[in-house]
Parts: structure tokens; sequence; C-alpha cells
């Protein structure tokens, strides 16, 4: 009888656990965004650091979504209080540079945050080759689901949110997810030359996943 | 139940001294300046807010304060631990309680304000699991534990009962 009960018992503690030990594996801050996939949210908003060189755009101006169709566009959200922002600036502004003349889009959108500190922390910072923007209220960020930053986010030639990164990024992640979504772009474009009207549908799964 | 609510209560008091205290200590309060900001341009994308919609009859409307309040209170603070963006004094909860309060304003039902912020954080936005599918489980279990519990409990003090009443040498575990 005793044989029987340990049994029970031991059948019964195994599935608990395996439950809590797989649940120790698991980062409860990563809350998967239900964003990718989805067309991104609209946005209009005032160019407060104009970049350099090529990337150049012109403070003040306004950069639109809707602008940027046919473009993998990049878009980081950071802040100038924010440390780990430090660590990814001069990545994105090198990254950002590196693909000079190819259809991509680097953009910065300052989160909570005054345009002069974030000035300031640019000139600190030795430069930012693409423009950043500001989101007053931070409403874009919500729109994009934010929960804190750095958080980057890949859109397609679509317009639509493919990957969502959180945290630093690091070279190997911007290269594959850019490469591969240019490279979708460029199939897409070239179906379309190819035979329009049918285009649209024959890419879906070619879609930088 | 009642204990979870009261350790949460006890933890949120915590967490709110704690973030007032950072909130005071990191001073970052920047007035964000009213910029203008486009309306909605695009397509089909998704809606754009515009900034600064509420009128001076809205921000002092207590109605429709009563019915943001409602609202925030089930959203959770994206950047606290546990807290709704009501409790929260955290900037971006004050920007979400702004959001909520502009598109209550603009017609919007609870329930849709509630979806907006739904598919943009997903369903972790809610501090409360909605009622449907898998969640269910957590719902019906405290229900199931209590009456699997007093059922046994009726079972084992039967058991202890009628051992009792027929052997009284043998105490129990004749199993």
């Amino acid at each position: 009888m005793n044989w029987k009960r340990s049994g029970i018992a031991v059948a019964t503690l195994i599935p608990v656990i395996g439950l809590f030990a797989w649940g120790l594996t698991r980062d409860p801050n990563n809350i998967p965004s239900p964003l990718p996939g989805r067309a991104a949210p609209a946005f209009a908003l005032s160019v407060f650091a104009p970049g350099q060189g090529e990337l150049h755009r012109p403070v003040g101006d306004t950069m639109r979504l809707a602008d940027l169709k046919g473009k993998v566009v990049v878009v980081n959200f950071w802040a100038s209080w924010c440390l780990a922002c430090r660590d990814e600036h001069a990545l994105l502004s090198m990254l950002a540079q590196e693909y000079v003349g190819k259809p991509v889009q680097f953009m910065g959108v300052l989160y909570n945050d005054v345009p002069d500190k974030g000035r300031a922390w640019i000139a600190e910072m030795g430069g930012q080759s693409y423009p950043s923007v500001d989101d007053p209220g931070a409403r874009v960020a919500i729109d994009y689901g934010l929960y804190g930053v750095p958080e980057t986010f890949f859109l397609d030639v679509n317009g639509r949110v493919a990957y969502k990164h959180t945290g630093p990024v690091t070279p190997d992640v911007v290269h594959q997810k850019l490469d591969s979504l240019i490279a979708a772009g460029a199939l897409q474009s070239a179906l379309e030359v190819s035979k329009p009207g049918a285009a649209a549908t024959d890419v879906k799964p070619a879609e930088g996943r | 139940m009642t204990g979870t609510r009261g350790f949460r209560g006890a933890a949120r008091a915590v967490v709110v001294a704690l973030s007032l205290a950072g909130a005071t200590a990191l001073a970052q309060a920047p007035d964000l300046p009213a910029a203008p900001k486009g309306a909605p341009q695009d397509s089909g994308a998704l809606r754009v807010q515009v900034q600064g919609t509420l009128t001076d009859a809205q921000k002092n409307d207590p109605k429709l304060e009563d019915e943001t309040k409602a609202v925030a209170t089930e959203l959770r603070c994206p950047v606290c631990q546990g807290l709704s963006i009501q409790d929260s004094p955290s900037e971006l909860s004050q920007q979400m309680r702004t959001v909520v309060k502009e598109q209550l304003a603009s017609g919007k039902s609870q329930r849709e304000v509630k979806d907006y912020f739904i598919s943009k954080y997903g369903e972790w936005i809610l501090l409360e699991p909605q009622p449907h599918g898998f969640n269910l489980f957590i719902y019906a279990l405290p229900a199931a534990l209590v009456l699997g519990g007093a059922g046994l409990i009726v079972l084992l003090v039967r058991r202890w009962t009628t051992a009792g009443a027929t052997s009284s040498t043998g105490p129990d575990d004749n199993e």
C-alpha cells in the first residue's frame, strides 16, 4: 500500500516540478508583442536631430511612415536618460552608414525626453548618422506598444512590422533582419515588374520572416 | 483570493512608495511641448492620435473622469510591477491615461479603448485575464480546489468517525 501511495505522490509531484522548472527557464519580462505581422502604426513626427551626410534631414522636417513605403525602416526608440541606449548608439550610427545606398531608412524616436537633452546627448556620443524625431506625449511610443527604451522595430517595404527587438541591438540581429527584408523587398518589386497584379499575393510567404 | 488581495495591496503600497521616491530622485519630468502634429494621413495603417484633442469642458467632465478611471484601473502599467496605470505615477502611465481619456472623449466605448491597448501590448496589458479559453482554467481552479478540499475533508471525517465507531481499538489506517 505504501508503494502505491508513494507512486501516486511521485506521479503528482513530477509534473508540478517539471512545470516549475520550465517556468524558471522563461524570462517574465519577455512579453511577446502582438505587432509583428501587422501594419505598422502610422506616424508623422518632426525631426529634431538632423543626422549627417547623405542621411541628413533638416530639423523641423516631418517624417511620415507613408512617405517611407518601399523602404525597409528601422525605428529605434531612445532617450538621453537611457543607459542601454549608449551601448547600441555607435553601432546603429555605423550600420546606418553601412546601408547608405540601399532602400533602408534608419530613424531615432525620442521617448519621454526633451529635444535639447537629446541633441546634447548626441553631441556627447559623437554624433548620430541618421535623423531623430521627437514624440511628444509618447503617442507613437504607445501606438507601438513600447515598454521601455531601447526598443527597435524593423518595418518591411510594405509598412508592416516585421520584427521587434527589445534592448540594445547587436550587429548580427540588424544585419540578418535588414538583409532579409531588403531581399524580400527586391524580390517583391521584381515580381511586380514581371507580372503586376499577381505579385502581391505571390510574395507574401517570402516576406521577412 | 482575499489573502492574495491583501498581499497585493501591501506590495502595491511598497511599489508606489518606491516609484514615488524614484520619480522625485530622478526629477525626470520634462515638459513636453505641445508640438503641432499631423492628423492621420495614412490609409490602411492604424490611426495616430491627434495631439491634445481634449477641450476644457472635457478635461473637467466628471463622467469622463470616472470612465477614464474605470479603464485605467484595468490596464497594467508597462514599466511597473503589478500596478495599474491609474495607480502608477510613472510618466508613461500618465500619458497612457491621457490616451484613454482622449479616446473615450472621441466617442469610443470602454471596451474599444481596452481593445486598442490589447492590440498594442497584447492581453498582458489587462491586469485581470479575460475569462475565455485557457484563462478560464485560472478562474475555475480556486473553486475546484475549494470544492475538492471540502469533499476530501467530508470523506476523511466520515471515514474516521465510522472507523472510530466500529473499532475503538484500531484507531486508523486500515486501508
